[in-house]
């Protein structure tokens, strides 16, 4: 059994690093799990153009890496593992990385979210044979192929977009008749000879061949007519889900899976345990309204903890 | 940095295929960020292991190689046994599963 700490984090991201630079700060060391995952939602974009102070934008992962150097730079440990289960009730929280335990006064939960699937045959089988989550990673490969983005909101414009420096023609596939993009996002991709959009289609299936994809079978949520696009790519752009699976039952959920928080407060219904980003997030979810919350976390944690020495 | 050398298109025959032990190759990139949170695990295992030799391939400096194990997906890390590819593993994975993966 290891010491009580003041602060355990649970997750990376603008929300759990802003969180353990405001703690660090305050001198209550905390331990932030990261996650193999780390770095969160941005270690998956290209540029970000929109966090305040960085006029010239940022690439995602390196404002990642600014975020961890300055909360290590006082004091925080970070450590890249997954939290494996948590006891978050009573006065001692209880954290175990598989049969390690770790104890604190309080917990700040920043898990984020994860990428949606499509829950269609093939997605799962031909993950990384064609269909990504990452087109930053993965569109580099599909140098000249005629490619799909499904999904209609900033990020798939994003993506888009982007793979346009690679693909020989991007067809955004989206289920309504209008991007709830932001409109900058969206004119950009539209305005973009590469990108074709087909509205109100959804994908049925994706099709492989010799362990690749090699189209997807779509259909017409209008007039239900189905047609294969001959696509080697499949980029997934569907939206995220909150990452609440390791603290369901504990920590009261909305029914989508975000947590509950005591709004303007950061207070989950446990006390001594917190939650920031878009774990908690499901309107705005922008880095800058993550690391926002993150600080509000670090803030209400140091207040619970004086309140206990009282 | 980091104990695990790199490969090219140039020297892959001779380091991976030609190897007499198993070798695990990090098909990776410089924009990837997953790549940059698997490859600090990689060198921690690399440590821990004698029985396999770890490699990197940088697959945008070498194309031909990437393609030719069929690579879409970065970090894509595939176990070559024999000269030939064993099995493989595509994303940043969690120390635990990779060291799981090798073990198999």
């Amino acid at each position: 059994m290891s010491e009580t700490r003041n602060v355990i984090i649970i997750g990376s991201g603008p929300a759990g690093y802003t969180a353990a630079l405001y703690t660090a700060r305050a001198d209550l060391r905390p331990l932030v799990f990261e996650g193999s995952q780390f770095g969160g939602a941005l270690m998956l974009t290209t540029e970000v153009e929109n966090y305040p102070g960085f006029p010239d934008g940022i690439m995602g992962p390196d404002l990642m890496d600014h975020w961890r150097k300055q909360a290590e730079r006082f004091g925080a440990e970070l450590a890249a593992e997954d939290v494996t289960k948590v006891e978050l009730d009573g006065e001692v929280k209880r954290v175990w990385v598989g049969d390690r335990e770790y104890r604190a006064k309080t917990v700040i939960l920043s898990m984020g979210s994860a990428y949606r699937s499509l829950n269609v045959p093939g997605e799962h089988e031909l993950m990384g044979r064609g269909v990504s989550s990452c087109a930053t990673c993965d569109g580099f490969f599909f140098r000249d192929q005629h490619i799909a983005v499904v999904g209609g909101g900033d990020s798939a414009m994003e993506e888009a977009t982007f793979l346009t420096k690679f693909a020989s023609k991007v067809t955004i596939i989206h289920r309504r008749d209008a991007f709830r993009a932001s409109k900058i996002m969206a004119d950009r991709a539209l305005n973009n000879p590469k990108i074709e959009v087909e509205w109100n289609t959804v994908v049925d299936r994706i099709l492989g061949e010799g362990g690749k994809v090699s189209g997807v079978a779509v259909s017409d949520t209008e007039s239900g007519e189905q047609r294969e696009l001959p696509v080697t790519g499949l980029f997934l752009a569907i939206g995220h889900d909150p990452r609440s699976e390791l603290v369901k039952g504990q920590v009261e959920l909305d029914e989508s899976g975000y947590v509950l928080v005591d709004a303007p407060s950061t207070r989950t219904n446990l006390e001594g345990v917190f939650a920031a980003g878009d774990l908690v997030d499901h309107t705005y979810q922008q880095a800058v309204t993550a690391a926002g919350t993150g600080c509000s976390a670090a803030l209400d944690a140091e207040r619970y903890i004086s309140s206990l020495a009282d | 940095m980091g104990a695990i050398k790199p490969v090219s298109d140039a020297d892959f025959q001779t380091e991976v295929l030609e190897s007499d032990k198993p070798v695990l190759v990090d098909f990776w990139a410089e924009w990837c960020g997953p790549c940059k949170k698997v490859s600090p695990v990689l060198e921690e295992l690399a440590t821990e292991s004698d029985a396999i030799r770890f490699r990197k391939l940088d697959t945008d400096a070498n194309p031909e190689t990437a393609r030719k194990f069929q690579v879409m997906s970065v970090p894509t890390m595939i176990l070559f046994k024999d000269g030939q590819p064993a099995d493989q593993l595509i994303g940043a994975q969690p120390k635990a599963a990779i060291r799981k993966f090798l073990e198999k």
